[in-house]
């Protein structure tokens, strides 16, 4: 007689320690190899773009700190950006540096936080304690310069809000040498070991034809060699006064994404170094923007590179001081596309390992 | 002392037993105790941080109030479980536990008995706890217990085979399966301590008590990143503390077996050192086990199912068995 066999139902959030908030997945279990996934989102869905509909376009900022809560800073730029865009503003220089540093600041200390996160989902503890307390320090300079830890409104239509307290620069100089050594301490540490690598090499891979077609982009697209970063790609700020590489891997899979995401913190160093020497004395950190923020009717579309890949904010304006759709291109939702595709024939345990490497933030897939 | 078990049976034999075992118990519950209390503290100082230090001075007595929490919650029985399973199998996974350990030799004096099939015993003993972790994952009637349960069995039963097989290399060596005698075979000078003709058991033995631990890296019946808790997912209070229980006390059994297998016991590295007493030699070595169980968990991560498995069928147990091959060729022209 045959052994009867059945698949398992099995409900994967949305509360699970690994599903990076309240993300869940439906995913059926042959023994332990998945043989189809569903993902469920909109658990931390808040309606951010209809929402601002009825926001001056000041009072939208913050909304945006609460999409991708790891990465606050890229998004106030985002939407800063496109609304100064469409009004064709000019930006003092000093408020543009200071945007500069924090946004390769968040850079780093998003990657610090799926570095050490990712580590945790795939069994090593300690990792994330040492991530934790370097990303601590950025924390705390930013918690400096605007009063919050998480949440910033650091950025408005025209500039910044505050300038940089005294001392503040200085800080930010002696953080560089030290990231770098820690980050030395990371490769050392974590990247050579046998067991990261035995998990990470050739699990969920795919090739550059695949990520883009799926529309992936960040750490997502690059790890197939991709070089594509808007940074380079579609200039914004200040990024084409500075000289950095875009760190590319070859082989798609979880590893590549990995030593990507470690060396873009390199990378973001590197532009934080040269900002430091050219960061210019003195100056406005407000450029001159009428009372009531009215943008001119039209629509623009502007993206750039958050932490987790192409962030784009299509704004669609009647001339009024509030918006008239918003529409935020989010990517980690647009990245969390690929997930059933490459988790069909996985094993329960590469679930976790190929959720980690796409680098989802539940706030801002559900937005 | 150990002469009750032949002694005729008295009130005079049975009040030692008791003594005896009472006295064994509570050093082991002390041990458990002060494990977690230092297993927290290492780890703590290893990422950064301070570790328990509020309950009692230095934090001294925060596991006894953690013990207290879970006795003092209320008893959660999923009402579709397997009632008579679900509350059978953590006493079937912490008797063996305790049972265990009258088999094992501390110093020349203090044993509680010297079986000649010792070795045997507490192997043979030790799997029967991973009945009870299978049942516990069967009746909670979860799906991530479940799971945790099926590989908990899998990695029980797969890391027995290469465990046992290391051991046969030692057993060849001393010709006895009495861990006493054992003990007693590595006595002089260092280097007659098993750990350096059997390095290969050795290490061999570790891997697979780490996984039989169910430690990390081989931690995957309870991976908590991917199957919340594993098998104990619906446990809690103090039936979840009895399975915890039995973990540590394993943790104890098997930092005590490796010492009197590969660290020479109670002996003194050199035999001059012999003044220093048998249990202080055989409480360094044993926490020098217990710290490298400590200290590989807060540096590895996990392994993955699949690679568990094949490493233990496809590397450990052909290594053990040329171990095994060696030790008696060679043991052969040295008798001849």
């Amino acid at each position: 007689m045959a052994l009867r066999t059945e698949e398992l139902l099995l409900n994967v959030g949305p509360q699970h320690p690994s599903t990076h908030g309240v993300f869940r997945i439906v995913v059926t279990l042959d023994g332990e190899v998945i043989t189809d996934a569903t993902p469920v989102m909109g658990y931390l869905h808040r309606g951010t773009e209809k929402l601002a509909e009825n926001l001056t376009y000041t009072q939208i900022i913050p909304y945006t700190d609460r999409m991708d809560y790891v990465s606050a800073m890229t998004n106030n730029y985002v939407l800063c950006h496109t609304v100064e865009k469409l009004m064709q503003l000019e930006i003092p220089p000093r408020a543009e540096f200071l945007r500069l540093i924090v946004m390769e600041l968040q850079r780093i200390a998003s990657h610090l936080v799926w570095w050490g996160t990712y580590l945790l989902d795939i069994g090593a503890m300690s990792p994330f304690l040492y991530a934790f307390r370097d990303r601590e320090t950025i924390i705390n300079l930013f918690n400096e310069l605007c009063g919050a830890r998480l949440t910033y409104f650091y950025m408005r239509i025209g500039g910044v809000k505050w300038d940089a307290p005294p001392g503040w620069l200085e800080k930010v100089r002696d953080f560089i040498p030290y990231m770098r050594k820690q980050l030395q301490q990371y490769h050392d540490l974590v990247s050579g070991n046998e067991l990261v690598i035995a998990r990470l090499k050739g699990i969920g891979t795919y090739d550059a034809s695949t990520a883009l077609a799926y529309g992936l982009s960040g750490a997502n697209l690059r790890c197939t060699g991709v070089a594509w970063d808007l940074r380079k790609i579609q200039p914004y700020s200040l990024y084409p006064q500075f000289d950095f590489d875009i760190p590319v891997a070859q082989t798609g899979d979880c590893y590549a994404r990995y030593t990507v995401r470690l060396a873009e913190i390199a990378q973001s160093l590197h532009i934080l170094e040269q900002a430091m020497r050219i960061f210019p004395e003195g100056g406005e950190i407000m450029g001159k923007v009428p009372r009531i923020v009215r943008p001119p009717e039209g629509e623009i579309y502007v993206a750039i590179e958050s932490p987790r890949g192409e962030i784009g904010c299509y704004l669609v304006s009647k001339g009024k001081d509030k918006p008239y759709r918003l529409k935020f291109r989010r990517p980690s939702f647009v990245n969390l596309q690929i997930l059933p595709k490459l988790l069909i024939g996985e094993s329960m345990t590469n679930l976790v390992t190929i959720l980690g490497a796409i680098d989802i933030v539940v706030g801002e897939v559900d937005a | 002392m150990q002469t009750y078990f032949h002694d005729t049976f008295s009130w005079h034999t049975a009040g030692q037993m008791l003594l005896v075992s009472g006295l064994l118990m509570a050093i082991v519950l002390g041990f458990v105790t002060y494990a977690i209390y230092f297993e927290r503290k290492i780890l703590g100082w290893m990422q950064l941080r301070i570790g328990p230090n509020r309950v009692g001075p230095l934090g001294l007595l925060q596991t006894v109030a953690d013990v207290f929490k879970l006795l003092i919650k209320e008893d959660v029985i999923p009402a579709r479980a397997d009632r008579g399973l679900f509350i059978l199998a953590p006493a079937i996974a912490f008797v063996p536990a305790f049972v265990v350990l009258v088999a094992l030799p501390y110093t020349s004096n203090w044993y509680v008995a010297d079986f000649n099939i010792g070795l045997l015993y507490m192997i043979a003993i030790s799997s029967i706890s991973t009945l009870g972790i299978v049942v516990g994952g069967w009746a909670s009637n979860s799906k991530y217990a479940l799971m945790g349960g099926m590989r908990a069995a899998a990695q029980m039963i797969s890391y027995e085979v290469p465990l046992l097989l290391s051991v046969v290399g030692v057993v060849l060596l001393t010709g006895s399966l009495s861990l006493r005698d054992i003990v007693l075979a590595q006595a002089g000078y260092f280097w007659n301590w098993h750990i350096f003709p059997q390095c290969v058991a050795f290490v061999i033995f570790l891997i697979a008590s780490v996984a039989e631990l169910n430690r990390t890296p081989f931690d995957l019946p309870e991976a908590e990143s991917e199957l919340v808790a594993g098998y104990h997912v619906e446990y809690s209070g103090f039936r979840f503390a009895f399975f915890m229980l039995a973990e540590y006390v394993y943790v104890f059994a098997m930092a005590t077996l490796t010492t009197v297998l590969f660290l020479g016991g109670w002996h003194a590295p050199f035999p001059a050192w012999d003044v220093v007493p048998e249990i202080v030699w055989f409480g360094l070595k044993f926490c020098v086990v217990v710290f490298f169980l400590i200290w590989i968990r807060g540096t590895l991560p996990r392994i993955r199912v699949d690679q568990l498995m094949s490493f233990a069928w496809k590397v450990l147990l052909p290594l053990a068995l040329l171990n095994i091959f060696v030790t008696s060729l060679v043991l052969q022209f040295l008798a001849t």
